[in-house]
């Protein structure tokens, strides 16, 4: 064993290198399609200098149905539950644009209550998604209570969504013209009560439980820095721009619906990191339980779709007396409504930033183009230059930090 | 009042301002909907999209999409959304191609266009020269052919299933349960672009069977004014009621049973 040791200390030549002295090559490792830290269906191809990132190529694609192609065969209404559909974690989010798209192509009037009913809903689907998002990404890192918590809002917003549309999570409940139905009164009083009471109490538990915490800082505090430029360049939208210090709120810049008759703040962040993403997020769920309160107080009566009998299908009630209202019924539910030609690209501020729908209509009663515009395409895109020079265990963080639904992402 | 979509700021003079920064590589301006698109020249794309990024400060690109016209001399049109979050303001910059002219790529002003510049590849089979990573991103590894091509079928051509005897992924052509089903719901007043049944016979020769050779014209209408015109003999409904002496009384049989009027007497 002395020879060998002895033999070893004076061995120092590059040509003919020992164990120690060998080259380690970059290796290559497959994250996912199938991983719980991916949330879906995401394979990162990482090449790998011992734990630390030098390239990451997302391959998406996965759970791609061609939503977009199959709504070109559909009416403008029967396209409307495909939206849901799409980021699950916030349908109501992707509605919102779509009903849009078509309402500026009709140029429609929506009622007052209708506006309101969706800006509240849309909230509501805000803090829904927020909560997984938040959740899972202290999971990511580590942390498990905090999710477990989160889903008890969760939940109980999933409960809210049954009772306002019949489905948990996949509501179809926005209606070009209005939404669907009107929700009962006991509904919002329960909502009141729940965003005074049940609401804060529980999340803010949660949040005193990560927020300070040491071991999350560490994983969080100065990992992927997205600077302004950068954010700006990589096409970034929602809390992934704000993260970044921009403070652009498509509810703010350009208010559709009512938010331009409600008063909230649009948080930015200071150090561009994970951390700030996240706190980016916790700070817009108390902003969304505002936006509520005011809706509910300002809320009027009165009626929840338009009146144009054209676009929007009447009462059943008045389908049983009016003859008329039969006919548009019918005509509503076979052929459906045309929209005339134009196109347009409509953008709201979905809960993962700006979700566009661009519509090209040719002035039947099916959508020419439907072009969705997906949040999670661009994030997901930065994945490589934000992920360059962190380590392994730190694509988890970056991932939950960036709030990516593949449902959307792959349309 | 009108639509409640997001309230785009209007900027007074901002069509002439950016028509006079493209210049001559402005093909078409569309003021629609208000929202601005202007077509430009495809070789001058990414000088006409510097100057918007940098001269009127559009500093974000938020998408590209592209748009199937099967009927134009160049099918495809690509549009870029341009998003300015200093004056808060969106335009549409439009570019056409079709399967063989490649469109200069904006990867080099904008990183994000890469992926959706793949996106467009991958579904319509626009070519961005300049993209260095122009691999397909949404569909399968290995597929053929472009999705969002008005001329693709919408059921696609290759379905896949997990074979129990190969215990493996099989990939086998389309086969449909029932015929695919289209409903357009065009009235035939307001001018249904198929033929519906039927209608074939009004202009002329229908592909199957021939049409049948058209009557021989007649030079005096036809009338039914006077009896003999309407071709009837004598009414036959009064000569049956006329009875002859021995015919004989209507036999009572088991097969009348049940009809009323003729019962047999003696089961009374």
């Amino acid at each position: 064993m002395a020879d060998y040791l002895e033999k070893l200390d004076h061995h120092t030549d590059a040509a003919d290198p020992t164990y120690g002295d060998t080259e380690i090559q970059n290796y290559t490792i497959n994250f996912g399609p199938q991983h719980p830290a991916a949330h879906g269906v995401l394979r990162l191809v990482m090449e790998l200098e011992g734990e630390i990132v030098e390239r990451c190529d997302p391959h998406v694609g996965l759970l791609h149905r061609g939503t977009e192609k199959l709504i070109e065969y559909k009416t403008y209404l029967q396209a409307l539950p495909y939206f849901d559909r799409l980021d699950y974690c916030s349908p109501l989010g992707m509605e919102h644009s779509y009903v849009l798209a078509i309402e500026k192509l009709l140029n429609l009037e929506v009622p007052l209550r209708a506006q309101y009913l969706r800006v509240f809903f849309a909230e509501l689907t805000r803090i829904c998604n927020h909560m997984l998002n938040l959740g899972s990404h202290v999971m990511d890192v580590g942390a498990m209570t905090p999710n477990l918590w989160l889903f008890e809002i969760r939940e109980d917003c999933l409960n809210f969504f049954e009772r306002a549309s019949g489905a948990r999570m996949h509501s179809a409940y926005f209606r070009p013209g209005g939404v669907h139905q009107d929700v009962p009164l006991k509904l919002l009083t329960d909502i009141a009560d729940w965003l005074d009471g049940r609401l804060p109490r529980l999340f803010e538990d949660a949040i005193s439980l990560v927020a300070d915490n040491r071991i999350f800082k560490q994983r969080n505090v100065d990992i992927a820095i997205v600077s302004k430029e950068d954010a700006l360049k990589w096409g970034f939208s929602g809390p992934m721009l704000r993260g970044s210090g921009i403070a652009w709120d498509i509810r703010k810049a350009q208010p559709y619906d009512v938010y331009d008759r409600v008063d909230f703040d649009v948080p930015v962040g200071t150090q561009y990191d994970c951390y700030d993403r996240f706190m980016v997020r916790v700070e817009e769920v108390r902003q969304s339980v505002r936006i509520m309160k005011q809706c509910l107080n300002d809320m009027p009566e009165g009626a929840i779709a338009s009146f144009d009998r054209k676009v929007s299908p009447p009462k059943r009630g008045e389908m049983k007396r009016s003859m008329e209202a039969l006919i548009h019924h019918f005509k509503l539910y076979t052929e459906g409504f045309h929209v005339p030609a134009g196109e347009v690209y409509v953008a709201t501020e979905s809960p993962k930033g700006e979700f566009g729908v661009y519509l090209v209509a040719d002035g039947s009663n099916k959508p020419y183009r439907c072009k969705i515009r997906p949040t999670a395409f661009s994030h997901l895109q930065a994945m490589d230059f934000m992920m360059k020079g962190h380590m392994l265990a730190d694509v988890t963080a970056v991932l939950g930090s960036m709030d990516i639904v593949f449902g959307e992402c792959d349309r | 009042m009108g639509h409640s979509a997001p309230k785009i700021a209007t900027i007074e003079g901002i069509t002439q301002e950016i028509e006079a920064i493209l210049g001559s590589m402005l093909v078409e301006t569309v003021d629609h909907a208000d929202e601005l698109s202007f077509t430009v020249l495809r070789d001058a794309l990414p000088q006409a999209m510097t100057l918007l990024r940098d001269r009127a400060q559009y500093q974000q690109l938020m998408e590209i999409a592209g748009v199937d016209y099967p009927d134009r001399p160049e099918r495809f049109e690509v549009a870029y959304h341009l998003l300015s979050v200093t004056r808060n303001h969106r335009i549409r910059v439009k570019v056409s191609t079709d399967e063989d002219l490649p469109v200069p790529t904006v990867t080099h002003l904008w990183p994000v266009a890469g992926w959706l510049e793949r996106e467009v590849f991958d579904m319509y089979g626009v070519v961005f020269e300049g993209n260095t990573d122009l691999r397909r991103i949404l569909t399968d590894y290995g597929f053929k052919g472009h999705p969002q091509r008005k001329d693709f079928p919408l059921t696609g051509y290759v379905e896949l299933r997990y074979s129990e005897e190969d215990k493996r992924v099989v990939y086998e052509p389309v086969k449909l349960a029932q015929d695919f089903r289209s409903f357009d719901f065009m009235s035939p007043w307001e001018g249904a672009e198929y033929i519906l049944p039927g209608d074939e016979k009004a202009k002329g020769e229908a592909p199957g069977a021939p049409t049948p050779a058209a009557s021989p014209a007649v030079s005096t209408p036809k009338t039914t004014e006077k009896k003999s015109d309407t071709g009837a003999g004598e009414a036959a409904n009064k000569a049956s009621q006329v009875k002859s002496a021995d015919a004989p009384a209507k036999p009572a049989s088991a097969t009348d049973e049940g009809k009323g009027a003729a019962k047999p007497e003696d089961k009374a």
